[in-house]
């Protein structure tokens, strides 16, 4: 755990830095970019967490051990998320994995009236 | 590192050999327990991104009902939180009491007026509209256009609605929680028990808060920004 | 291993931890690693009566293809509650929390754990946790199986799967820290000179343990909160009708719930190589590749999970990824079999109570590992999932590997944790009784699986009945055999003769210390300059 203080001058700067990216996160989401869109915004927004891990939290300043904690916890929570996608968008590679998708009652244009979900009206 | 001076004015554990062993001891621990946030609200991102890339034109639509200025002005109050909370930290390890009793109380400010807006305002404005799975979900007339404007499918919709209300939901439980934390150091900065050279318990809370503020810069453009404002 | 010579008879320390402070409020508001111990070892052990229970009338149930004693939706209940109570309120904890909450500080040369405070907490968060659940199974129960699959634990059970959820969730608080705990203590706490290749095998199997505490639970807290909402609000992330996926629910469940089993299973290999090398008296054959090998299972086990999804409606090539993954996670498991074989080679093997449970556990666990090939698989999981050849294979690996290396620990730390000799010949005589029993239990439900009995069913075909009485017969005979340790314990605690520092003449910092050891475990902090296990050539061929 390091000992050293830092300058007020840096806090300011990642604050500042946060700020524009916030701005320019939320400008570029009225802007046509088609699919990067997506893209742009995730990747301002692990810039964003990398400042805030890295400077306010002082990941910079700590051991590689608490480096490895947080890469662990990254890497394991990529595992789930990718292999539970590739199982559901490599079902349609055999044809016995179709049936689960044409089981849902949404039909293929998008008819939005439920006949299952039944809930309470509006007082 | 930690001289002399620290280790008599700081009371050590009877466990640890020394105030820095216990120090590094506790950091640990601390980035251990948020190794572990990252997992619990991982579960609900596992979900997200399935739904999301199976029902994209729901989610966009679901996106485009949401607030995009409640949003930006959370990102923008949470990110000022964080840097109040850093100076905190900064000013317990240069000992200085009073400043650290305003930055705390500062942080806690901003992450009330966040916890407050959110359920007085936006999620309320949410109920009004129908726009609540299991409470009341009939999407009002205004809502069912930009519905049907992403040719998405209305229970899709409401899928989206449910990770809205359960990520927002949970980040803003961990808000309430770190509410109660800042509470508890504001109370020891008081008792000048953080100022005398044993400033750990600020960066305790402090990697804490920090966390949450991640969650939400990550929650901002999944929820808020998907699709593009642009139609 | 027979007791090494002593000059004098041994005495008990005139103060130690067990008599340092008399009264409820000291035990209930200790901070002592070592008091929290026991604390756990009647709560578990409690539990694990409780699951028994459970277990016995179900197999009472199963002697007439037509049960014997109730309804389906009431053995649905039983088979639900006994694995949840077996494998969150017993297994979970057993190592760990016993044995490792006793001994890792001991083992390391520290004084205590890094958050006493925080551990005690873990109790009583444990305890909370189990009263909450016994609520749920007083009330009537749940019927969905431990899976708790959705849409029926979400919509369609009828029973108290909420609260039971909200007892699952609140237990898996307890494990977070109890991992957390032991992970900066290892990490911060090691006495000077103990690296991390002189640590006790035993620390690194705790170790990978809470590494996988730490990322595996958190996902099935998260995913017990999703089922909580679909009960409450009627709407979830798993209802078709939204669109929602209920294999999705069973992705994150069983990311969980795989790593789980190797929570139940590691901390027992851990025990295991304490075990061997005492019971050898030697160094365990391979130590950085029983040390890695726990490390190795502990980070794989998390990209295997599918395979128990193999006929869910998961994609056909995730199956294949998963299948492959499943046969590379059992190299590791054999590596650390074929090191303590190889360590028991031309060793002077004692046939001690704590050594007879090891060489059990080698030869159950093998059993239970290879016969997990089978259901890795995808070609011969088809025919065996949820048959009776599923409950075989987890049982032998969790009973006759986890519960058998649970026991062995016990004997082998009792003389340490109480300053008494348990009974050697009753000890031996339980062990084999339980050997016996579990054998006869489980192996003809390898038979009635492959000939397609399912799991889960109150009633059966009649031609299955032979292979049921003889399991059930078996698990009489098991029962009898954890009812014995639990008399003759409690005998050796009150009236059995005094041990000495180190009865079995072993190699480790728990041994060079008072039994019962002092509060503080150390008077002078240890310096360790001895790699684990050094038994000289000379102590090989005594006795």
């Amino acid at each position: 755990m390091s000992e050293h203080v830092l300058p007020k001058k840096l806090y300011f700067m990642v604050f500042l830095a946060l700020i524009v990216l916030t701005a320019i996160t939320t400008g570029a989401a009225f802007i046509d970019l088609g699919p990067f869109n997506t893209v742009v915004a995730l990747a301002i927004a692990v810039i964003k967490g990398s400042l805030v891990v890295l400077f306010f939290m002082h990941l910079k300043y700590q051991t590689g051990m608490t480096r490895v904690v947080i890469l662990a916890a990254l890497l394991w929570l990529a595992v789930l998320i990718g292999i539970t996608m590739s199982d559901v968008f490599t079902r349609h590679w055999t044809e016995k994995g179709k049936a689960w998708q044409q089981s849902s009652i949404i039909s293929p244009d998008g008819d939005t009236r439920s006949t299952v979900l039944r809930l309470p009206d509006r007082a | 590192m930690a001289d002399a001076a620290h280790a008599s004015a700081a009371p050590v554990a009877h466990q640890f050999d020394d105030f820095e062993q216990q120090t590094i001891a506790d950091t640990f621990g601390m980035w251990l327990f948020l190794a572990t946030e990252v997992l619990f609200f991982g579960g609900l991102f596992c979900g997200y991104s399935l739904y999301r890339n199976l029902y994209f034109e729901a989610f966009t639509a679901g996106s485009h009902l949401l607030k995009i200025n409640y949003g930006a002005f959370y990102t923008a109050l949470l990110i000022c939180s964080s840097l109040t909370m850093a100076l905190g930290v900064r000013a317990a390890q240069l000992r200085r009491r009073t400043a650290l009793m305003v930055l705390v109380s500062l942080t806690w400010i901003m992450g009330f007026a966040f916890v407050f807006v959110k359920l007085r305002y936006e999620w309320y404005g949410d109920y009004l509209e129908g726009l609540v799975p299991g409470l009341n979900w009939a999407p009002s007339r205004e809502s069912m256009e930009m519905i049907n404007h992403f040719h998405a499918a209305g229970p899709h919709v409401a899928l989206f609605f449910i990770f809205y209300f359960c990520m927002t939901g949970l980040h803003a439980l961990h808000m309430v929680v770190g509410l109660g934390l800042l509470t508890t150091l504001l109370i020891f900065a008081k008792q000048g028990k953080v100022t005398g050279g044993n400033y750990n318990w600020v960066e305790l809370v402090g990697l804490y808060w920090h966390f949450v503020d991640i969650v939400w810069i990550f929650l901002f453009p999944l929820l808020y920004l998907i699709g593009g404002r642009y139609v | 291993m027979s007791t090494v010579a002593v000059e004098v008879t041994p005495t008990l320390p005139e103060v130690h931890y067990l008599n340092a402070d008399y009264g409820w409020r000291s035990w209930l508001f200790t901070t002592d690693h070592k008091r929290i111990a026991w604390l756990y070892l009647f709560a578990i052990t409690g539990f694990f009566a409780v699951g028994g229970l459970m277990a016995t009338l179900m197999r009472l149930n199963l002697i007439e293809p037509q049960g014997l004693l109730m309804e389906p939706a009431s053995y649905n209940k039983l088979f639900t509650a006994h694995g949840l109570i077996m494998i969150f309120f017993f297994l979970a904890p057993s190592i760990p929390t016993v044995l490792g909450n006793f001994l890792i500080p001991i083992m390391i040369g520290a004084r205590d754990v890094a958050f006493p405070k925080l551990n005690l907490l873990s109790w009583y968060i444990f305890m909370l946790a189990g009263s909450v659940f016994m609520f749920s199974v007083i009330r009537g129960g749940v019927d969905t199986g431990w899976t708790l699959y959705t849409p029926l634990s979400t919509t369609y059970a009828n029973g108290h799967v909420l609260s039971a959820a909200v007892g699952i969730f609140i237990s898996g608080f307890s494990s977070i820290l109890t991992g957390l705990n032991f992970m900066v203590t290892i990490h911060k706490m090691r006495a000077p000179g103990m690296t991390w290749f002189r640590l006790p095998l035993f620390i690194w199997a705790l170790y990978a343990t809470s590494v996988i505490f730490i990322l595996a639970m958190p996902v099935i807290a998260i995913t017990l909160a999703l089922i909580a909402l679909e009960r409450v609000f009627h709407v979830g992330i798993f209802d078709p009708a939204l669109g929602g996926d209920p294999i999705l629910f069973q992705h994150l469940f069983w990311f969980f719930g795989h790593p789980e089993v190797y929570i139940l299973i590691l901390p027992s290999m851990g025990v295991m190589s304490e075990l061997v090398a005492a019971g050898c008296r030697k160094r365990i054959f391979g130590y950085s590749f029983v040390a890695f090998s726990s490390v190795a299972i502990a980070a794989i086990s998390f990209m295997v999970w599918g395979h128990h999804m193999f006929l869910s409606g998961q994609s056909l090539y995730a199956g294949f990824v998963f299948s492959a993954l499943s046969f590379a996670v059992a190299i590791p498991s054999a590596i650390k079999v074929f090191n303590w074989t190889a360590t028991m080679h031309k060793a002077s093997v004692s046939f001690d109570a704590p050594m007879l449970y090891a060489i059990g556990f080698i030869g159950l666990f093998t059993i239970g590992g290879l016969t997990g090939l089978f259901l890795a698989s995808l070609g011969t999981d088809v025919h065996l999932h949820d048959t009776y050849f599923v409950v075989a294979h987890f049982h032998y690996v969790m009973v006759g590997g986890a519960i058998m290396g649970y026991l062995g620990g016990l004997h082998l730390w009792w003389p340490k944790m109480t300053g008494k000799l348990y009974p050697e010949a009753w000890a031996r005589f339980a062990c084999l009784l339980i050997f016996a029993g579990f054998n006869l239990t489980f192996g003809p439900q390898f038979i009635l699986g492959y000939l397609g009995m399912p799991r889960r069913y109150s009633v059966y075909p009649p031609e299955f009945q032979v292979l049921n009485v003889m399991s059930s017969a078996g698990a009489s005979i098991l029962a009898l055999g954890y009812l014995i340790p639990l008399i003759y314990f409690t005998w050796s605690a009150l009236k059995g003769p005094i041990a000495g520092p180190n009865p079995w003449g072993a190699k480790g910092l728990e041994w060079t210390i008072p039994s019962p050891p002092p509060t503080n475990n150390f008077d002078e902090t240890p310096i360790v300059t001895e790699e684990a296990y050094a038994y000289g050539h000379e102590e090989a061929h005594v006795g």
